[in-house]
């Protein structure tokens, strides 16, 4: 029983991990419908700027803000150089835009701060905490657990600003009708570009986040892999919805990984371990097959 | 990229299918820099091998099978007149070149990778799995857990937690021939590529409470595994990786987390091995250098990377001996020289390479010429080399392989050479 | 002038209804035929065989069966390369299990396998759509690819999961060099690509064409969603799952399931996107497009870096590769966005009046 809370924790602590970056894609889906696959290559770039700003003898704190700078600047640009050129265009091509824009990403990062795996010291230990272990014999992270308040925190300050801001209501507006947001005189392309722009400071905490945990390199630009399923379940449209995907993706996961294998051993034989890849995807798949519009999707009615 | 030293006569060319971009960019460009570097030493020192210039060409793989494959053909046509050993440091790549390079004759090394029943040179005459193959290491670090335990194993546990790959895979036949043997536990733990997850895997480690964990990583999956130890309070020094774990790249991400662990490795690190030293004199010092970041010369990658051009320029220079000095070799003669290689401690020593790799002795029955490893500790800075030369079981590792080949002969319909016939 | 259908009268159904009803595009393919089939193999290098025109027509082969699906029916679909090597470790078991079948067989039961298996993944098509089926499709990619790892029987118990493909004889006779690979290679890809073609254009791509553009009114209009949807799946797996045994026999020779990554998935659609969705040509356009500017970019940039003496590291050369490969993808959906087959649509509508404009 200990054991299977412990997995149980750990899945849903990694979860949050998972929502941070789902988090990126809800943004920029929600105000401009467009399925931003260079997301994982932002939680890069977003990473690696914090790591060469240090490198260049800066502190952490300037560091930070050098890099949302960096991610803001990028995200204009993104917005006026590729995709105001490609409005109505089907979705497809959008899509596909941003895969161009995650390889020009991948390419030109690695060139401007070196491509070189680093550490990202933000001064949390990721180690067990000793009162609980001490007392339950349980592994929890403290590193997992600042990492669960800095989303907290983050889903706070973005639902505030969505709530009560003059922009965040735009923000809105835009998400729900663009020609109606339009018509009513709030400028797109601005709110697009500040929606870049908040898609990029989501990046950076989720990049400064994983970076710490397993080093800032390329292979942070795999973390979008697990922010799919997470996406599919909670619903393209939701941060709610990413943050609940997020935990039950991350829980489901790890007790799959322990408990799943060794049933398939005794049925099959062999090693059954690593379902890591497949299971959320197939998890959600499942889901979907009951909800099509993920856990809080927008409902999507078909007129003819 | 040709050496501008390419007026001479006679050039020793090397296709270099490597990669310096994508998820392993960082270790590519240490090895090859290495690589690179020291044939330009050979030119700059010595004016190439019995006069004979190495010359080279890069082609980016960017670790991809497909592209692999292009790069080879790209540059098949420029090594027909003269070929060293190809490297492409990948495992996938070096399969998918395995028939085609026999049948172009230029000869594959893949030096800690790649097809490992390829050390029976009866039924693989053009590949060669130099130094040591994923099964004599993990044969090694058994033998060096073993002999820190007071050289019994009975009774105790030890986790192979691995990528679920090819890679990974390969290493499992041979723990689990040394747990019958040893008598110690073995339990399997796979990680999906890429590896960036691995809480489950080490609360199940926890759980098992094992003596060992051994260690097959690739890439993110690394520091991965360092952190999510720390997470789980696993002491790392009694965790053991392969060679692609232990390299600068794979624990300095890691930070605090990596310190005490300990990794296999087949080179050792640092500046003090004498040609490192004045590669980086001679090389840099005449601006020449391949590395932008001299920071990486004497990592572990970039001595790697020396080593394996160590060992080609060696098989050039053995094999001038047999067609003619100051002649550039084709790969079919290049070939002949990998498999008769014969680098001894005092060869090495000569080099200004002592102690850099082992000894080795290649022939036609064994194109590994080594299996030896040494395990080296990560002390927060730099690696410590805390074992010396470890062998590993070679009678019960090599049997595996010519099985595996017979199989291979089998299903392609090779006949296998006479080994006893070889000269 | 030179692309003018003016004065081409049909005089019976079956000249109205064949496949190419223009006579300049008959003439037009049938001498690209000749040219693939008899002049290329005379001037091409060995080079050109396995590096990039066999690889060209097998990714050409996949993104044709992407194209069946996402271009005709209008289901995205990240999961080709599972579909590839479904068929890839079909093919081999084929070859391996079943004494004496030809290979041509086996290659055409590793489509039907890979087939199987789409339908199986495309159940969920049914009551899932655009993104959500896409995020959907990369389950069979991860799930396949897994599977083949896992259960050593599909891989012959080998300790790697890699296998080494079969020799490739037809007819009694080995087919060893590049060449004879490659005219293999091409008589399927062109039979299939025909077929293909016609299929588009039959009542089955009708219905497809029906679906993609809105499913609900497709069913108003009487059109089973159910098989319409599978079909495209079985078709565009087949494609996919014969493409894969082509990679692994006639290209590789030796393939491991972690080798049909993701990563190619997301090429074959690629191919597609700059190519042109729903649309044959695009299917090879965009493979030619996606294969060959890497290629060309890796051999170019070292050679203007070497032209102006700037001194990029072979790093640098690689990371600049990779920037420019992801900007002219953007550069290229914003110039066309509908890809390289419009481009050749326009090219032929301004034919019809060249040289004479007016």
């Amino acid at each position: 029983m200990n054991f299977f809370l412990e997995v149980l924790i750990g899945g849903l602590l990694s979860g949050v991990m998972y929502a941070l970056v789902a988090l990126g894609f809800v943004m920029i889906y929600k105000a401009s419908g467009v399925f931003n696959f260079a997301q994982g290559a932002m939680v890069y770039l977003a990473a690696l700027s914090v790591v060469g700003c240090i490198e260049q003898g800066a502190p952490l704190w300037l560091a930070i803000i050098l890099a949302f700078i960096i991610m803001t600047l990028f995200g204009i640009a993104t917005e006026k150089f590729v995709l105001r050129k490609l409005v109505n265009q089907p979705p497809i091509a959008l899509f596909m835009a941003t895969i161009g824009l995650a390889f020009f990403i991948e390419g030109i990062a690695p060139m401007v701060f070196g491509s070189d795996p680093r550490a990202l010291e933000l001064g949390i230990v990721d180690e067990p905490l000793p009162w609980v272990m001490d007392n339950w014999n349980m592994v929890i992270s403290k590193f997992d657990l600042v990492a669960a308040g800095v989303a907290g925190v983050l889903v706070a300050t973005l639902a505030l600003f969505f709530q009560y801001t003059r922009i965040g209501r735009a923000l809105r507006a835009v998400a729900d009708d663009h020609q109606a947001a339009l018509s009513i005189g709030i400028p797109l392309q601005h709110i697009w570009a500040i929606v870049w722009g908040v898609a990029g400071f989501v990046a950076l905490v989720a990049g400064m986040m994983w970076g710490a945990r397993n080093g800032v390199q390329f292979a942070l630009t795999f973390t979008a892999l697990k922010a799919l399923p997470v996406l599919i379940l909670g619903g393209f449209t939701s941060v709610p919805g990413a943050i609940i995907g997020g935990l039950i993706i991350g829980a489901s996961e790890k007790l799959a990984e322990i408990y799943i294998p060794p049933v398939m051993q005794d049925l099959f034989g062999g090693n059954f371990g690593g379902i890591e890849g497949w299971f959320p995807y197939v998890l959600a798949l499942l889901f979907l097959l009951v909800r099509p519009e993920g856990l809080f999707g927008e409902k999507h009615i078909d007129r003819v | 990229m040709l050496s501008s030293a390419a007026m001479a006569a006679e050039e020793q060319f090397f296709p270099l299918i490597d990669y310096r971009v994508g998820p392993y960019g960082s270790n590519g460009q240490a090895f090859y820099g290495g690589f690179i570097d020291y044939l330009n030493y050979v030119n700059l020192k010595e004016k190439g091998v019995n006069g004979v210039q190495m010359t080279y060409e890069e082609c980016e793989t960017e670790y991809n099978n497909a592209k692999g494959v292009e790069c080879y053909e790209r540059l098949k046509s420029k090594a027909a007149k003269s070929a060293g050993p190809l490297h492409t440091m990948s495992t996938g790549i070096s399969y998918a070149l395995i028939d085609k390079s026999a049948q172009d004759k230029l000869p594959l090394a893949m030096m800690g990778y790649g097809r490992t029943d390829a050390v029976d040179g009866s039924v693989f005459p053009y590949a060669f799995p130099l130094v040591t193959t994923y099964q004599m290491q993990a044969s090694a670090i058994v033998k060096f857990i073993k002999d820190k335990n007071g050289g019994n194993l009975a009774g105790k546990k030890i986790v192979y937690l691995y990528h679920d790959s090819a890679y990974g895979k390969e290493a499992i036949i041979a723990l689990e021939a040394e747990a019958s043997l040893n008598k110690f536990t073995l339990v399997q733990i796979p990680v999906a590529h890429p590896g960036n997850e691995q809480g489950a895997q080490w609360l199940k480690i926890r759980q098992e409470k094992p003596d060992f964990v051994i260690f097959w990583g690739w890439g993110v999956m690394n520091q991965t595994a360092l952190k999510a130890a720390q997470k789980v309070a696993f002491p790392r020094d009694k965790m053991i990786g392969s060679w692609w774990t232990g390299s600068e790249e794979d624990v300095v991400p890691a930070g605090d987390a990596a310190k005490g662990y300990m990794a296999a490795t087949w080179n050792v690190s640092g500046k003090q091995v004498p040609v490192i030293a004045d590669i980086e004199n001679v090389v840099y010092g005449a601006g020449k250098g391949n590395l932008q970041d001299k920071t990486k010369i004497g990592t572990i990658l970039y001595n790697r990377g020396v080593s394996a051009a160590v060992l080609s320029v060696e098989a050039i220079r053995k094999g001038q001996e047999k067609y003619g000095k100051g002649k550039a070799l084709t790969g079919e003669q290049t070939r002949w020289a990998l498999e008769n290689l014969n680098i001894t401690d005092a060869r090495l020593k000569a080099l200004g390479a002592t102690d850099l790799l082992p000894e080795i002795k290649t022939s036609c029955d064994n194109h590994e010429g080594s299996g030896k490893v040494k395990i080296q500790q990560w002390d927060g800075a730099k690696w410590v080399p805390v074992s010396g030369w470890i062998e590993g079981n070679k009678a019960l590792i090599h049997p595996l392989f010519q099985a595996s080949a017979k199989q291979y002969a089998k299903e392609k319909g090779i006949t296998p050479r006479d080994c006893s016939k070889e000269k | 002038m030179l692309y003018r259908e003016a004065g081409q009268f049909k005089t019976t159904y079956a000249a109205d209804q064949q496949l190419f009803p223009i006579r300049q595009d008959r003439i037009g393919v049938i001498t690209l035929l000749l040219v693939a089939f008899l002049g290329v193999p005379l001037f091409a290098s060995e080079y050109w065989f396995s590096a990039i025109l066999i690889p060209f027509l097998i990714f050409a082969l996949a993104a044709l069966g992407l194209n069946v699906l996402t271009g005709y029916a209008g289901q995205l679909s990240l999961g080709s390369a599972a579909f590839m090597a479904v068929g890839a470790y079909a093919a081999y078991n084929f070859q391996l299990r079943i004494e004496g079948i030809p290979i041509l067989v086996s290659f055409a039961l590793a489509g039907l396998t890979a087939a199987g298996v789409g339908i199986l993944f495309g159940l969920p098509s049914l009551r899932i759509k655009g993104f959500y089926l896409a995020v959907a499709t990369l389950a069979a990619q991860f799930f396949i690819v897994w599977c083949l790892t896992k259960f050593p029987w599909l891989s012959n118990n080998s300790s790697s999961g890699v296998i080494s493909t079969q020799k490739l004889i037809i007819f009694g006779h080995e087919l060893t060099t590049p060449v004879e690979k490659y005219l293999l290679v091409l008589s399927i890809v062109v039979v299939m690509a025909l077929a293909a073609k016609n299929m588009v254009r039959s009542s089955t791509g009708r219905a497809w064409m029906a679906v993609r553009d809105m499913d609900v009114a497709a069913s108003v209009i009487g059109i089973k969603l159910m098989p319409t949807k599978l079909l495209a799946f079985a078709v565009s797996s087949f494609y996919c799952g014969v493409a894969g045994a082509l990679y692994a026999f006639c290209y590789l020779g030796s393939v491991e399931p972690d080798g049909f990554s993701l990563e190619m998935s997301f090429k074959i659609l690629f191919m597609i996107i700059i190519g042109g969705v729903g649309s044959i040509m695009g299917s090879f356009l965009g493979a030619a497009f996606i294969l060959l500017l890497p290629i060309f970019l890796d051999v170019a940039l070292p050679f203007l870096a070497g032209l102006f003496g700037l001194p990029f590291s072979s790093a640098t050369v690689s990371h600049i590769q990779i920037t420019v490969f992801g900007a002219l993808i953007m550069f290229f959906l914003i110039v066309e966005p509908h890809g390289l087959a419009r481009l050749w649509q326009i090219a032929k509508e301004k034919l019809r009046l060249w040289p004479f404009p007016h």
